[in-house]
């Protein structure tokens, strides 16, 4: 377990992005993230609060209805030698 | 599974007007994305899959992917996807229909499908209510509830759509929920491969009709009892029946081989053709 999660953390970092065009407002992804990485604005579009949290699960993806949500692969984060300097 | 939404984005037709029409928060989308993913995953042609729906809310489905699409009467998805599967049986026919749609006007339709056992993958979205006409009650709406056509409770009792299909003769019969969107597109994939007909039930949500008359909350709370209710068949089998009150199960029902209506036609074929000789 302490390995994988030093795996995580260390290793993958994700990046989430809202089509803001798409999205309407449901709060699914909110909802079901197991990490609570979002929280919703008053107008209900979710915000990325928590973005070191996000183990790439991909499931608001899934889960939204309406395909406005992305969640990708930080490419630096791939780069070893940036390995322990995640700037976000 | 990051990268989804880039991939349905690549089979939806951008030219039709988005954000698509469904209520926000409606299992309609959801259901889209897995059926997507299951025709990518497969590594079929766009152009070898057909999508045939009927009318309702969730028959709106073909108008937003990329695939041979028809958009058909309501009630009669399933015959027009025979004769097209007749015609071209290279063609793989995949038929969305909602309960109302399939249990109601198509009802008959459906039974005869599956007892005829064409290679078609029939998916049905079952929300328990008319919602697009304005939330009448449909075959599937359970006793006691409310609908707009039934104020005082609902006095009927409802079908179970898989095991009225796996009664009709189908050979391979599942259930999935919104919620559980991941196993979705595992089942819709197995559906898909299996020669005969087969048949998904889905488990969606209508928030905004039967939700609203029966106080079951917001499309978050419907998604919550889709997680709180459903039971995998594997895990159901242990339960006694006391237990499974109240729960549903999610999975693959049942999965036979059954002789296939086109095979046998080409044998019909074959002895017409030495009977003249």
């Amino acid at each position: 377990m302490q390995k994988s999660d030093h795996k995580k953390k260390s290793k993958k970092a994700y990046c989430i992005k809202v089509y803001k065009d798409w999205c309407k407002r449901c709060g699914i992804c909110v909802e079901f993230c197991p990490k609570s990485v979002l929280v919703q604005d008053e107008s209900g579009l979710p915000i990325v609060k928590n973005p070191e949290a996000c183990i790439g699960c991909g499931l608001c993806e899934i889960r939204c209805p309406d395909f406005a949500i992305e969640v990708k692969n930080k490419e630096l984060s791939f780069d070893p030698k940036s390995k322990n300097a995640d700037e976000k | 599974m990051p990268l989804t939404t880039h991939l349905v984005h690549q089979y939806l037709r951008h030219d039709k007007k988005f954000p698509h029409v469904w209520c926000p928060g409606c299992g309609n989308g959801i259901a889209l994305g897995a059926l997507i993913r299951s025709i990518h995953h497969l590594g079929y042609n766009r152009d070898d899959i057909v999508l045939v729906s009927g009318i309702g809310c969730s028959s709106r489905m073909p108008v937003y992917v990329d695939f041979n699409t028809l958009h058909t009467v309501h009630g009669r998805a399933l015959t027009f996807a025979t004769g097209i599967k007749l015609a071209r049986p290279h063609l793989k026919v995949i038929v969305i229909m909602g309960d109302g749609d399939a249990m109601a006007i198509g009802g008959n339709h459906l039974i005869h499908a599956a007892r005829r056992n064409l290679n078609l993958t029939a998916i049905i979205m079952n929300n328990n209510i008319y919602g697009m006409t304005g939330g009448q009650h449909s075959p599937t709406t359970p006793y006691g509830m409310r609908s707009t056509t039934s104020p005082y409770n609902h006095i009927e009792r409802a079908f179970n759509i898989s095991e009225l299909i796996v009664t009709a003769g189908a050979g391979f019969v599942a259930r999935g929920t919104v919620y559980h969107a991941e196993m979705l597109h595992v089942l819709i994939e197995k559906a898909i491969q299996k020669p005969g007909f087969s048949l998904v039930e889905i488990i969606t949500h209508c928030h905004i009709q039967y939700g609203k008359l029966n106080q079951k909350g917001t499309h978050i709370d419907m998604m919550k009892w889709q997680k709180d209710h459903a039971v995998t068949v594997e895990k159901a089998q242990k339960m006694t029946i006391e237990e499974l009150k109240d729960k549903f199960t999610i999975g693959v029902i049942t999965d036979q081989n059954l002789p296939i209506y086109y095979d046998e036609y080409e044998k019909v074929k074959q002895r017409a053709q030495l009977s003249e000789k």
